[in-house]
């Protein structure tokens, strides 16, 4: 008997809750639409700085924008997400080229279908040509990496580790080759595939350490891996005294940059990746003008003489 | 006078039960209002969004299909009594295996695919053996399968290839007999017979303009048809059926019956490693590589699904077809809720109230049918 009333308190409940959230979603129908589709599972966090990035964009632009990705981050999903992004028919597209076998069919679809597609964060300049798109947003890994390397060079350093988080993801292990290469090292040892809990990452970071005890430098790819490494390097009195460079910003390494634990962050801005294709699409569909190359919104270097704005909005739009 | 009345009075021991009622019995019967429901939904929400045109239908009854066929042999082996975790990581294992055994070991893309149903078979026989042997839930074993065969799938892509995405599949399937049965299309003379007489949409530039957008059906929709028209027949029209059906139920009283309980399991063990080495195939012959991470939390979508389609966690209760709708009403949520424009934050929290939701209305009707308190 109970259940029959739970049954029809939840009924009741749900059909005035859902049109509601509906409504908040659909608000001005009239402008340009345009849909980012993403390949980082619902826990990156990293993705909130796009999505805050598109959502400005929008604004400022006057146009609706939609953020997509598949949950749990299978990429095999994301081709169905931009196959149903198609099928919405959006004035545009603004995808990641994270895995090029699996993604150049739908968004070669979408291109064939008249709907202009910008390729941001992963990808090449190359297989964003072969898809027909307009343009590529984003870092280039490897030079990113050698820069970051050739940096670490004129500081001294002469063998380093490399924490990978996304061992699967083979443009972010780029990094670490042009790393290893602007030292004029071989990657092979360097490499260490971390895991992405962080307990796992700082105990396999401090087990490195303890058994290579003559490591230069510390390397880590994200905020994934760089805040249990600098809690790792706190309990083992090494933070401060080990070089440390990471990739990508967050809260945790703005203030390791700060305390002198982390020497230099590589910005990728992924704001700039989401922002500006929202800015090149709706000035593309309104008036024609397209920037005639691709864009690279980094590497931009962020050390402690420059941190103001960066710490006010780490996490938010850094 | 007396005599009239006594025809009149129907068998006292015969309880009568409304037509309504006789409808409620049917196990699918939640899952057919939801997909009622549903679709009405998004009719009034999401009319305009390009969901009901027909590369949006294409979209949204692909991802249905994909969770039906793996739905179907959940459904089966949930009957029977028992669970797998482990369809998810099959997944990625069957994917990676045929990309290996076909791209970096050379072996021709037909034997890649019958070995990697051999392989995945046993290792679903071995679940089954597994669970029969130790007498241990099999909530336990197949999570143990969950971890091993993932690791196993990263573990062989890095020594083999050094990478975790294998791709390069598509070129070496190229005039393959086998591969098309997974990874083509039927039907794509008439959607281009279509296109021609302007009734559907084409392309409208690059090297395929004038082609339709949407070439054809599928084989991975022909096989959710089949996989569901097999298990519903199998189901409810064979002896092995009832085997099924009485091994999930009792499994003690259906072995004093003399029904073989420990093959109907390991047999429906083999069934859902069937099945999900059909998803992983048709995906890796689609897509053209096979990564890693291929299929993660996919045994979860499947459970759901099935239990959407009303079958009961406990076994002995439940049907291929109800599973079949519990599928397309995922699929087309998922998908619609993406049309609908729904904030992306909000899609797990619509997921979980639908399933809940699901599970109140099946438990609901089930406890009026049988008339349990």
């Amino acid at each position: 008997m109970k259940l029959s009333k739970l049954f029809k308190s939840t009924a009741l409940a749900l059909t005035m809750a859902v049109p509601f959230a509906m409504v908040t979603t659909t608000a001005h129908a009239d402008g340009e639409r345009y849909v980012l589709v993403s390949h980082a599972p619902d826990s990156d966090s990293w993705w909130n700085t796009v999505k805050n990035g598109i959502k400005l964009a929008g604004k400022q632009m006057d146009v609706k924008v939609e953020y997509r990705n598949p949950p749990t981050g299978d990429l095999a999903d994301m081709a169905r997400i931009i196959e149903q992004a198609t099928a919405s028919k959006p004035d545009g597209i603004i995808t990641t080229l994270a895995d090029f076998d699996v993604l150049s069919g739908p968004i070669r679809s979408a291109v064939d279908q008249g709907i202009n597609v910008i390729i941001m964060n992963s990808g090449t300049p190359e297989q964003t040509r072969e898809v027909g798109a307009l343009m590529f947003v984003g870092q280039p890994e490897y030079d990113a990496g050698f820069a970051a390397g050739q940096r670490a060079k004129g500081d001294g350093v002469k063998s380093f580790v490399c924490v990978n988080h996304v061992i699967s993801n083979t443009v972010v292990a780029e990094r670490c080759r042009g790393f290893a290469d602007a030292l004029g090292i071989d990657l092979g040892k360097s490499m260490l595939d971390s895991g992405e809990d962080p307990g796992e990452i700082k105990n396999r970071v401090l087990a490195y350490l303890a058994a290579n005890p003559k490591t230069d430098a510390i390397l880590t790819l994200g905020p994934t891996s760089a805040d249990p490494t600098i809690a790792a390097l706190k309990e083992n009195g090494m933070a401060g005294d080990i070089y440390f460079g990471t990739f990508d910003l967050g809260t945790e390494i703005v203030k390791a940059i700060k305390e002198d634990i982390i020497k230099w962050g590589i910005d990728q801005q992924p704001f700039l990746q989401a922002y500006l294709p929202v800015v090149i699409l709706t000035n593309y569909d309104r008036y024609g003008v397209l920037p005639g190359n691709n864009i690279n919104s980094g590497p931009g270097f962020v050390t402690k003489e420059a941190l103001g704005l960066v710490e006010k909005y780490a996490g938010e739009f850094r | 006078m007396s005599q009239t009345q006594t025809a009149a009075t129907p068998d006292e021991r015969v309880k009568t039960r409304s037509s309504f009622h006789q409808l409620l019995i049917r196990p699918e019967l939640g899952g057919i209002c939801g997909v009622i429901i549903v679709f009405a939904f998004f009719m009034l929400t999401a009319m305009d969004s390009g969901m009901f045109s027909l590369s949006g239908v294409m979209n949204w009854s692909v991802v249905s299909s994909q969770f039906i066929i793996i739905a179907v042999g959940a459904c089966l082996l949930m009957i029977a009594g028992e669970f797998d975790l482990s369809v998810g990581s099959m997944i990625g294992f069957a994917g990676m295996s045929i990309a290996l055994l076909s791209v970096t070991f050379g072996l021709p893309v037909w034997s890649a695919i019958i070995l990697t149903f051999i392989l995945c078979m046993l290792i679903g026989g071995l679940n089954g053996w597994l669970v029969i042997k130790t007498g241990l839930p099999s909530f336990i074993v197949t999570l143990a399968l969950l971890f091993i065969l993932r690791g196993l799938t990263i573990f062989g892509a890095i020594t083999a290839t050094n990478k975790t995405i294998v791709g390069g599949v598509r070129d070496v399937a190229q005039g393959d007999w086998l591969a098309p049965i997974f990874g083509g299309k039927v039907f794509t003379g008439a959607f281009q017979w279509m296109a021609d007489q302007g009734w559907i949409d084409t392309f409208s530039r690059g090297v395929k303009k004038g082609q339709p957008i949407v070439e054809g059906i599928p084989m991975l929709m022909v096989w959710a048809l089949g996989l569901v028209i097999f298990g519903h027949y199998l189901l409810t029209k064979t002896k092995f059926g009832n085997w099924i059906f009485a091994a999930g139920g009792d499994a003690q009283a259906a072995r004093y019956v003399g029904v073989p309980v420990n093959r109907v399991k390991i047999a429906m063990f083999m069934f859902t490693a069937f099945c999900a080495c059909v998803f992983a195939t048709a995906q890796v012959m689609e897509f053209g590589s096979a990564g890693a991470d291929r299929g993660v939390l996919k045994e979860f979508e499947a459970i759901i699904s099935v239990v959407i389609g009303g079958a009961l966690l406990t076994g002995g209760y439940g049907s291929v077809i109800g599973a079949a709708l519990g599928a397309i009403i995922f699929g087309v949520v998922q998908q619609g809720l993406f049309f609908a424009g729904v904030e992306s934050s909000l899609f797990r929290v619509f997921l979980g109230v639908i399933l809940l939701l699901a599970v109140i209305l099946n438990t609901y009707i089930r406890r009026k049918i049988t008339g349990e308190k």
